[in-house]
């Protein structure tokens, strides 16, 4: 006891456990850096990314959702507003589906709760808004930004699948 | 050559003369001194980064070219910290409010006055420089206090009073290892000072063996004196953000000059009682290694400051009352008595640091 609470003693005097920490740092400061240089390099992403959102269409154009209005329901956020109406063929289609992204809390339940896998989540985070209004998202920005991206949404669908 | 070159000026000047030509070298001091102090905000950031396992700034520069990357931040911050809006609070005293941080950094600045570049380099080589020293370093707490105060916020008075209660304590631990240093070197004068440490024993010739115990002190209480971390309880970002809330724009920009220039002050005169100043480590038969040279003391400066910032990359903030207890109770009883063991030590033989 005494014996321990002298070399304690020493110890703090010796700065010894700062020393230490010193050391930690200073090895650190030798090892190689970590940081990614954001615009030139960019970190992994996983196919289940969760970016900005996109409505998907069949290989015949024809789009996939079909207003069962499940995502707006599961939204926890709210963010999701969807109006719907019968197309002049008897389908259920949707008139207007508004994503607000101010809102929006990317948790994917909008896609994993679609039945048709017409509302995904891409990989795409790169995107911004100018003023207030700019991200809420409407039905044809969703379907374009689906239209261009649609081959890297598929494949990434695919490689996820079975474990969906 | 100088003389000859300086004669017209002085001719033309007249009685006018002494007045201008310690303004040039007033100018010699401070302009390179604030360069040092807007590159040493780079270094601070560039090697906590690279501590942890960062790159630091890297990216802005001068007109583009590539490599020069982050040589242009501490431009940049400061020309972004210019053109920003001096917000004075209401019910702040405006006179003290704008008069704090010129109390802080004048006796950051003036202190440089005594220190000794090279044995010619001076600009007062005046014989009480370390009396001088401490009266200087210790009224940097004036701009701080009155900071503090003038801010009308509780969280801005807080720090002002943490700071003057651990200025004042660290200031007797640092005026005792300065008692030390004069005791050693028999000078008040900075530049005898240097010369006692030139005994031909190259490294072990200097200060900071014989004086181990006091240089560590003395460096410790410095850190604390400038409120650097881990003593930046008046800081304190995380807790009360500290003396300089209040404070925008420029008024805040000068309170970061004054802590940084006394951070290089403190190392330059850690350099110039302990470690030797402008003397040089190696024999001098190792040629323009071997000689003494204002080179020298810039990398003792550079080594020191970035001691500094190693301790702000490695240890956490201390508690207010762990500050208190290890400037009284520590540091005082430590440099007391190795006063008393130096001044036995002195009598005897086995004290060869001394010509």
């Amino acid at each position: 006891m005494m014996v321990q609470g002298i070399r304690n003693f020493f110890k703090t005097f010796m700065l010894f456990e700062l020393l230490k920490g010193m050391a930690v740092t200073g090895r650190y400061l030798f090892a190689r850096k970590i940081t990614v240089q954001y615009p030139e390099e960019k970190a992994p992403q996983s196919p289940r990314f969760r970016g900005l959102h996109a409505l998907r269409r069949y290989p015949n154009g024809e789009e996939r959702c079909i207003a069962c209005k499940l995502c707006e329901a599961v939204c926890p956020a709210l963010a999701i507003t969807i109006e719907s109406e019968q197309r002049e063929d008897g389908t259920r289609r949707t008139t207007r589906y508004d994503i607000d992204l101010t809102k929006c809390i990317f948790c994917g339940f909008c896609e994993e709760s679609c039945p048709v896998d017409s509302i995904v989540e891409t990989r795409i985070y790169e995107y911004h808004g100018e003023q207030r209004g700019d991200l809420i998202y409407t039905k044809p920005m969703l379907l374009a930004i689906g239209d261009l991206h649609e081959e890297q949404i598929a494949r990434d669908r695919a490689a996820d699948a079975k474990y969906r | 050559m100088l003389d000859s070159l300086l004669a017209y000026p002085q001719a033309l000047l007249g009685p006018l003369w002494p007045v201008v030509w310690t303004l040039v070298k007033i100018m010699l001091i401070v302009a390179p001194l604030m360069l040092a102090v807007a590159y040493l905000t780079l270094w601070e950031r560039k090697l906590i980064g690279f501590m942890q396992i960062r790159i630091g700034p890297n990216r802005v520069t001068f007109f583009g070219i590539r490599w020069l990357g982050g040589w242009a931040q501490p431009i940049a911050d400061g020309l972004k910290l210019l053109v920003k809006e001096v917000v004075i609070p209401t019910g702040a005293n405006k006179f003290l409010f704008v008069l704090a941080p010129i109390m802080a950094i004048a006796p950051a600045l003036a202190a440089w006055a005594v220190v000794p570049f090279s044995p010619e380099l001076v600009l007062a080589n005046i014989d009480a420089g370390l009396l001088y020293l401490m009266a200087m370093t210790s009224l940097g707490v004036y701009g701080i206090i009155i900071a503090g105060w003038a801010s009308n916020s509780k969280y801005a008075f807080l720090g002002g009073l943490r700071s003057a209660a651990q200025i004042v304590s660290y200031e007797i631990a640092m005026g005792f290892s300065l008692v030390g240093v004069l005791m050693a070197a028999q000078s008040l004068n900075l530049a005898e000072i240097v010369k006692a440490q030139q005994s031909g024993a190259g490294l072990f010739g200097w200060f900071w063996l014989p004086l181990f115990p006091l240089f560590l002190t003395y460096l410790i209480s410095g850190i604390a004196e400038t409120n650097r971390a881990p003593f930046d309880v008046a800081e304190g970002e995380s807790e009360i953000v500290g003396f300089h809330v209040e404070y925008s724009g420029m008024t805040f920009a000068v309170f970061s000059l004054a802590e940084y220039a006394a951070m290089i002050l403190i190392s330059a005169l850690t350099s110039i009682m302990f470690l030797g100043g402008w003397l040089s480590p190696f024999p001098a038969s190792w040629g323009i290694l071997g000689a003494s040279s204002f080179g020298w003391l810039i990398l003792k400066m550079f080594v020191v400051v970035s001691l500094f910032l190693w301790f702000r990359a490695t240890f956490p903030r201390y508690r207010y009352d762990q500050i208190m207890r290890l400037g009284w109770k520590v540091f005082i009883p430590v440099t007391l008595v190795w006063i008393v063991v130096l001044g036995a030590w002195m009598q005897t033989p086995l004290w060869i640091w001394w010509k």
